[in-house]
């Protein structure tokens, strides 16, 4: 606009900018009705609880208004600065009244409610002193000798008694008029737009903060989810098992000391059920949290988990121990990729490989199977990825249809919040 | 003979008593923790020290470091560690320890096997070396198929896992109903396809050793 006059007045600019103000002071009379009966209604209702509640969620009003504003501002959009982005989390996923307790705690509702204010207070008056008078002005001007058949028409200080008296009115001074107003039309949509934009915007710091908040909550679920899985695992290691391991003991000792007969043949076979009670036990407890992995390392826990594996397994780790969380997901990854490397890909070889390369561990697991494994939701694959993910490292399934699987896992070596 | 028992768990450390005493045993000291047991094998040296690999107060592997005590100021006493899984990471340790005293290493579970668990005793108070056969069924489970253990037969697999649980030859012969020549003859063949030194005292350490090293 500023750069070239007489290009601006044959652009869009100034119909897209009467449309704004226009526009502005209708939403801006809708805000403010609204706003006022909201908070009024929260003020008379207040000695009930939920006038209360109402007031509370004041804020939360500025959030479909942001919308609406928002939206109109892209009657305002250039090609380089289109339309202010939605500042808001992405709250698609929560019910409404997580999302309600989500928006309220957003400083950019915040802002969209002292955008509604603003709009509501000072917008919706300015345009509506200056937009519509100047829009109506101009249509009385252009149908200025039209007029005249009704009675002399005064314009400052013309008066135009008959139809071609009023004919320079509508053909020179309507179109100056109109010009003039563009400007100023032009002026006043470009700063209510500019405020728009600074307060329906995104903030890069908000941004940035809100990352770091989401990444260090993930970590937390993570290491929420490990304590509680340890927890698990201790309560089943020093309280079922040592109990399972006692009563073996007391059946063994029974065994000695009863005459062949029917009576030792039924402790004896008490005895192997609760032997096999604590296999099972311990395959469960394995799955949960495997204590030669807490005690040994990755290492040691990857070859007792490979020794145990049908395949022919090959490790070669190199590995010192890790934070808890890195070498707990490894391990999972790998006993992931052996499980599926027999149900699945029917498999006779495993290659499991993996070192520290500065900050962060690679692990590497090939099988010799039919191929076609694939990161599916809700599969094992997946919640480990989530938790990869949750750490800042990554998993990869590389499995072309006639095999081989490869399966790549990266972590860092330190977890940070 | 007598025992020196080591046990966190109030409820094996009786089971584990109640055992060895119904097989005529003397149990000396039975203690909750590693340094109850260094000292009460100080206090009155028993035959024979049986002791859990995790106890308080850091419940990682304190029965190990406090057999390796008791094995420097008493080189001749036997020691079975019994373990709640299986953990080869542990064997090392053990094949470190000082002094010619019986070693065991024997999984909780196998104390319920209650005429095995009293043999094994025997065997480690006699100087032998014992170790679970879960855990050497772990050891040989290493599938390699080149290096030299891939070139021992089915037998002498089979014989060199009774070996590595501390077997003599006589026992073995027993176990697999043929003669102690037959026996002696597959080990002679299993030495030498893995060329470990024949050495019939250190042999359990040495196989021990090789696989562990595979």
């Amino acid at each position: 606009m500023a750069s070239n006059p007489l290009w601006f007045l044959t652009s869009s600019w100034p119909w897209r900018s009467f449309a704004y103000t226009l526009s502005g002071a209708a939403a801006g009379l809708v805000v403010a009705v609204a706003g006022f009966t909201y908070i009024g209604a929260g003020i008379l209702l207040s000695p009930v609880v939920i006038g209360v509640v109402l007031l509370s969620y004041a804020v939360v009003v500025g959030v479909p208004i942001g919308r609406l504003e928002r939206w109109r501002l892209r009657l305002m959009a250039t090609p380089d600065r289109p339309t202010a982005e939605d500042p808001h989390v992405d709250a698609s996923f929560a019910s409404t009244r997580e999302r309600l307790a989500i928006w309220r705690s957003e400083p950019a509702s915040v802002r969209e409610f002292g955008y509604a204010m603003l709009l509501g207070l000072l917008f919706m008056p300015v345009n509506i002193i200056l937009a519509v008078p100047t829009v109506m002005a101009t249509v009385l001007l252009f149908l200025a000798p039209f007029l005249t058949w009704d009675g002399p028409v005064d314009v400052f200080i013309w008066r135009a008694e008959t139809f071609a008296e009023g004919l320079p009115i509508a053909l020179g001074l309507a179109p100056a008029w109109l010009v003039l107003s563009a400007y100023v039309q032009t002026v006043l949509a470009g700063a209510q737009a500019e405020a728009a934009r600074a307060l329906l915007g995104p903030r890069t710091g908000e941004l940035e903060e809100r990352i770091a908040t989401l990444r260090r909550s993930r970590l937390d679920l993570v290491s929420a989810f490990e304590t509680e899985r340890r927890r698990i695992e201790r309560h089943l290691h020093d309280g079922v098992q040592q109990r399972l391991v006692g009563l073996t003991m007391t059946l063994g000792l029974a065994e000695t000391q009863l005459a062949p007969g029917d009576g030792r043949a039924l402790v004896e076979r008490a005895h192997s059920e609760a032997e096999a009670a604590l296999g099972d036990l311990r395959d469960a407890v394995r799955g949960i949290h495997p204590r030669v992995l807490v005690d040994h390392g990755l290492l040691a826990a990857v070859n007792e988990v490979a020794d145990r594996s049908p395949l022919t397994a090959t490790v070669d780790l190199t590995v010192a121990r890790l934070p808890s969380a890195v070498e707990e997901t490894a391990y999972f990854v790998v006993s992931e990729a052996l499980t599926n490397a027999i149900k699945h890909a029917n498999a006779e070889r495993i290659e499991i490989s993996g070192a520290v390369d500065g900050d962060r561990l690679h692990v590497e697991i090939t099988d010799d199977g039919s191929g076609g494994a694939s990161v599916v939701p809700d599969g094992g694959l997946a919640g480990l990825v989530t938790r990869l993910d949750a750490l800042g490292g990554t998993l990869s399934v590389s499995s072309p249809t006639e095999g081989p699987t490869t399966i790549t896992m990266e972590a860092p070596c330190h977890v940070e919040a | 003979m007598s025992i020196a028992l080591a046990e966190d768990s109030v409820l094996l450390r009786e089971g584990i008593a109640r055992i060895v005493e119904a097989a005529g045993h003397t149990v000396t000291a039975a203690v909750g923790s590693a340094d109850a047991l260094v000292a009460a094998v100080r206090h009155a040296p028993p035959d024979l020290v049986v002791t859990d690999v995790r106890m308080p107060p850091g419940h990682s592997d304190e029965g190990l470091r406090a057999s390796a005590a008791i094995r420097e100021s008493y080189p001749e006493l036997g020691i079975v560690v019994l373990s709640q899984y299986v953990a080869d990471a542990y064997v090392p340790t053990l094949l470190d320890a000082q002094g010619n005293g019986g070693i065991g290493y024997l999984l909780k579970d196998r104390v319920g096997h209650v005429n095995e668990f009293l043999d094994a005793l025997d065997r480690v108070a006699g100087g032998g070396t014992v170790i679970d056969p879960d855990v050497v069924r772990q050891l040989l489970a290493r599938k390699r198929d080149d290096g030299p253990l891939a070139s021992l037969s089915q037998r002498e697999r089979e014989v060199l896992s009774w070996m590595a649980q501390g077997h003599t030859n006589g026992s073995i012969a027993k176990e697999l109903y043929v003669s102690e020549a037959a026996i002696r003859k597959h080990v002679g063949s299993i030495f030498a396809k893995l060329s470990l030194d024949h050495d019939a005292d250190r042999r359990v350490l040495a196989v021990l050793t090789y696989l562990r090293s595979q």
